[in-house]
């Protein structure tokens, strides 16, 4: 098949969808490649480079359209190519066949089939050609350097021998590729950089680019799993308490970045007058969502303008293109992938399998009929999030509650043994002598103490503790000594095997105790 | 000596006691509160030696002498030559001497009183010169009241009773905690019946003796509290060694205050009431720390599984020396969880070596204890702190669990209990609800293990299946000292 690729001819546009690298890809499929003269000039491809590499370059777009099989473009086609397209031909291109229902029935009329590479399904397997997301990737990495363009200070803080600089202060509205692009390109450059999604599982992911997930408090969060990874309209509540967040941080912020998008609807406005106005002089606001309308007040399309204030909107819509040569090798490459999957057997003949999630998803027109919209894709794209539990959180009252119920437990616990010790110190009382008593008096005491002294000894020093009281333990050594005297001989020789083995104890404990001590220092 | 000198350094010296043990509240104050207890013993041996109650020949001084000559140059010794790691099995050891001592003293106290019962009844003139000629405990005896007898009876009975359950059941701790007896629980068929049975003749017997039965139903008893020691002790499994060995020493203390009743003598009771205070309190402080009650610990082995272990999925990753040194290099912060293995592979100065090096090059260190981590008490603190480790980076669970998930790397060295998921994961687990330290919330964690068998407690520790572990085989010290050079 031939396989051409006419030059742009939307103003400003300076992509280009075949480069001399995805050129000698496709020709090993065995597809024959062409190119309108001047097509990559742009993007820094000059015919030579294409033709060094076997590129036939035709002179006219009308000649192009008409030898080719398969016509690869960037932007959606303009009328004047839609007439030029013929039956059986096939167009790949952005097309936003949602917004563009004229061009779909034109197309459809001249019998060509149309695959549009804004809607390839975003499943894992389609990655290599989803080309809004290599584009969007770009276009966030852009929007950092249009925005420091137009910034009159570093991004990185610095404390220098002329002067403290503050950080800049960042903030990211929309955390899809283009979002997630520009924060880290942000936070490379030494931003603080705070970032902003409705669905609340993609902070994980802004966290991981080293940014700030501004967290809204909000019931109603949104599951992007279901949605196929896109952002949906959100409620007018939600709007609302994203707007007051989003004043709390006007006033501090340096630079906004916008990417909010919703597929299939313009840009939701987020960004309102009265925000630019609270922002300091010499901010940048960069809207990436201008195309669809943007989500600032300000924004004018493939403009820059500037506030009253003082505040830089810019409203760029060709981000890709003005980073042509990188743009057009990864669109390049996006497309080169979707004609490989369009010819599984290698031979250069196109297949299109309809049966195929991603090729179907993508086509809009094929054989004499409109295609879109898609049936949804057999495989989910992003597995469902399972909401997560939270902990329930004691309110005020409940935990003065339980803190009564404990109390209560442990004075009935404490004046219910104190009963029973009482019962049972009368009970002897009432049968020993004065004698025994007073020494029951002394070691009621003597408990007390070891248990009170206890509980304040530190943990670490449980063994030196347990050694020393071993060593006091041998004090039983006093009874062997009373005894030793004794008229008997047994009773000596018992006595004098104790106070063999409680010297070695009193020796031996103390002895270790000071050894473990000894090892303690501070560091 | 006069009598009151003695009351006052009885007074001193248990006053010297409660400071020894309230003084190791902290590092530095408890240096110096053994020296109390020193002062406090000495003081207490050299007025009862020298008070007025100790009327010895010349034998029985040289007798004296020779005793306790050679009692401390022993104790000198072994307390000088034994390892920090072998410091579990002798202060077991050491434990059994007080029970052993009880023991003989208690029935010292039958024999003699036998003795003054048999001269009194003689009635002729020389037995009562005899009586009037007694000294010391025994002139004590004589002029006790019947009554006072009996309750004396009691006491013995009781002293005897608790010390031969302490030397016993120190012996075995002792022999399990060296390796010598078997460290899984053991018990007899029968079970705790046997023990029970034990005690109930143990009982019999009591009201035997104090009817006057004579000095063979005490020895009889002896040998029930002797078969009551071993076998509640052999019941036990290793795990369980912390909590036993502080439940002994609370023993001990017991049996000195009872022998304390015996001979009237109100510095032993006191002594003795406050070791065995503190040891319960030690015993009840280490049960809380595993969660368990004090009366399933002492009943030996794991009671009751509430249910089939949980299923563990993955597999066990092993990792090298260079991969963990990697790791090292790269982390930031890092907690390290010594357990018992460290303690078998002696590695703590390898330990406090590579805590050295990676301190020096400004990464934070830190160590986690588990409250029972080791096989007594404080066992990793004493270990770390012989190898020099500061111990102001040595910390409790509960200062630094929650610290774990901002951690990069956590190395468990040697330990398996305290670190199990199951804990709080699976309810069936027999450990489950017993605090641990969540190294899993880590980055990444390296666990030093010999092999792949389990614990102490013979249960399956899914922490060695997670995705963020690596299982860095072979012995603690040897693994170490080959990471070492790697670190730099």
């Amino acid at each position: 098949m031939k396989i051409g690729a006419p030059k742009e001819i939307f103003e400003g546009e300076d992509r280009v969808a075949m480069t001399p690298d995805s050129a000698v890809l496709l020709q090993k499929l065995g597809h024959e490649c062409m190119i309108e003269a001047g097509a990559g000039a742009a993007a820094g491809f000059s015919d030579a480079t294409y033709e060094a590499v076997g590129v036939k370059v035709v002179k006219t777009a009308a000649a192009l359209a008409k030898a080719a099989d398969v016509l690869v473009k960037v932007r959606p086609p303009v009328d004047a190519e839609i007439k030029r397209l013929h039956q059986g031909q096939t167009l790949i291109s952005f097309f936003y066949p949602a917004q563009n229902k004229d061009l779909l029935e034109a197309a459809n009329a001249q019998g060509a089939t149309v695959v549009a590479m804004d809607m390839v399904p975003r499943i894992s397997r389609a990655q290599k050609m989803d080309a809004l997301s290599s584009m969007a990737n770009i276009a966030g990495y852009r929007a950092v350097i249009e925005a420091a363009n137009n910034f009159g200070r570093f991004f990185t803080g610095q404390v220098t021998a002329a002067g403290k600089v503050p950080p800049a202060k960042i903030l990211i509205v929309g955390a899809g590729v283009a979002g997630l692009a520009a924060t880290g390109t942000s936070v490379s450059l030494g931003a603080i950089v705070h970032a902003f999604d409705v669905r609340p599982e993609v902070a994980e992911q802004i966290e991981s680019m080293g940014a700030n997930f501004v967290y809204l408090d909000f019931a109603e969060a949104q599951d992007g799993a279901a949605t196929g990874g896109y952002a949906a309209p959100s409620s007018p509540e939600f709007r609302e308490a994203q707007l007051a967040k989003f004043r709390e941080l006007a006033p501090e912020m340096d630079i906004v970045i916008t990417t909010a998008l919703i597929p299939g609807r313009p840009a939701p406005k987020l960004w309102t007058e009265d925000m630019v106005a609270m922002m300091k002089p010499g901010s940048v606001i960069v809207d990436l969502a201008a195309e669809r309308g943007g989500n600032c007040d300000l924004t004018v399309p493939d403009q820059k303008i500037v506030s009253a204030n003082g505040v830089t909107v810019v409203g760029y819509t060709d981000f890709p293109s003005r980073m042509a040569t990188q743009a057009s090798t990864l669109y390049a490459n996006n497309i080169r992938h979707m004609l490989t999957d369009l010819t599984p057997k290698k031979d250069g003949e196109i297949f299109h399998n309809m049966e195929d999630d991603v090729i179907r998803g993508a086509t809009v027109t094929h054989a004499g009929a409109i295609t879109f919209p898609p049936p949804p894709p057999k495989i989910a794209a992003i597995a469902a999030q399972k909401p997560k539990e939270k902990a329930r959180e004691l309110t005020v009252v409940e935990k003065r509650a339980n803190e009564v119920a404990l109390f209560r437990k442990q004075t009935r616990n404490q004046v219910g043994l104190l009963a029973v010790g009482t019962g049972l110190m009368l009970l002897v009382g009432a049968f020993a002598p004065a004698s025994f008593m007073g020494h029951l008096i002394v070691f009621a005491l003597a408990v007390f103490v070891g248990f009170s002294v206890i509980w304040n000894v530190s943990h670490s020093l449980h063994t030196p503790l347990m050694a020393v009281t071993n060593a006091i333990s041998s004090i039983i050594i006093l009874g062997a000594l009373l005894q030793v005297g004794s008229g008997s001989w047994l009773v000596v020789t018992l006595a004098a095997i104790s106070i063999l083995i409680a010297s070695i104890n009193i020796f031996g404990g103390f002895l270790v105790t000071r050894r473990m001590l000894a090892m303690f220092q501070k560091s | 000596m006069a009598i009151g000198i003695v009351g006052a350094a009885y007074i001193s010296a248990a006053i010297l006691f409660i400071l020894a043990l309230g003084g190791l509240s902290g590092q530095e104050s408890a240096k110096r509160a053994v020296w109390y207890g020193i002062v406090g013993m000495a003081l207490a041996v050299l007025a009862t030696i020298f008070g007025s109650e100790v009327v010895l020949s010349t034998f029985g001084w040289t007798l004296l002498a020779v005793m306790l000559a050679i009692g401390s140059v022993a104790g000198w010794y072994v307390a000088g030559r034994v390892k920090m790691t072998e410091m579990p099995q002798l202060v077991a050891a050491l434990h059994s001497f007080v029970g052993l001592a009880a023991v003989f003293i208690g029935f010292n106290a039958e024999l003699e009183l036998g003795r003054i019962h048999a001269l009194m009844a003689a009635g002729t003139p020389e037995a009562a010169d005899a009586l009037n000629a007694l000294a010391g405990f025994a002139k004590v005896l004589a002029h006790k009241t019947a009554v006072e007898v009996n309750i004396l009876k009691v006491e013995v009975f009781l002293g005897v009773f608790i010390g031969a359950v302490t030397f016993t059941g120190s012996v075995i701790a002792f022999g399990k905690l060296a390796g010598k007896v078997d460290g899984k629980a053991k018990k007899l068929p029968g079970g705790h019946y046997l023990n029970a049975a034990a005690a109930i003749g143990s009982l019999v017997l009591l009201v035997l003796f104090f009817n006057g039965a004579g000095i063979w139903s005490l020895a009889l008893m002896t040998l029930l509290a002797f078969f009551i020691g071993y076998h509640l002790i052999m019941g036990i499994g290793g795990a369980d060694m912390p909590v036993v060995v502080s439940m002994l020493n609370s023993y001990s203390g017991w049996a000195a205050a009872a022998i304390g009743f015996t001979l009237s003598n109100d510095l032993l009771i006191v002594t003795g009431a406050l070791v065995g205070s503190s040891g319960a309190i030690l015993s009840y402080i280490m049960c809380r720390a595993m969660n368990r009650s004090f009366i399933s610990v002492i009943l030996g082995g794991f009671g009751n599984v509430a249910g089939p272990a949980m299923e563990i999925a993955g597999e066990m990753v092993a990792i090298d020396a260079e991969g963990v040194a990697a790791a090292l290099n790269d982390a930031d912060s890092v907690i390290i969880i010594p357990g018992y293995g460290m303690a078998v592979a002696q590695a703590q100065q390898s330990v406090s070596e590579l805590t050295r090096k990676l301190r020096a090059k400004g990464k934070t260190v830190r160590f986690a204890i588990h409250p029972v981590a080791g096989r007594l008490p404080g066992h990793m603190n004493v270990l770390l702190a012989e190898a020099k480790v500061p111990y102001d980076i040595v910390l409790e669970m509960d200062e630094i669990n929650e610290d774990f998930p901002s951690t990069d790397v956590a190395i468990v060295i040697g330990s398996n209990d305290i670190v199990n998921p199951a804990a709080q994961e699976d309810p069936g687990s027999p450990i489950a609800g017993m605090p641990v330290l969540e190294c899993w919330k880590a980055k990444q964690v390296f666990v030093s293990k010999r092999g792949q068998g389990t614990g102490y407690s013979g249960i399956e520790n899914p922490l060695f299946y997670k995705e963020n572990t690596r299982m860095f085989y072979g012995d603690a010290k040897k693994s170490l000292d080959l990471l070492m050079p790697m670190i730099d």
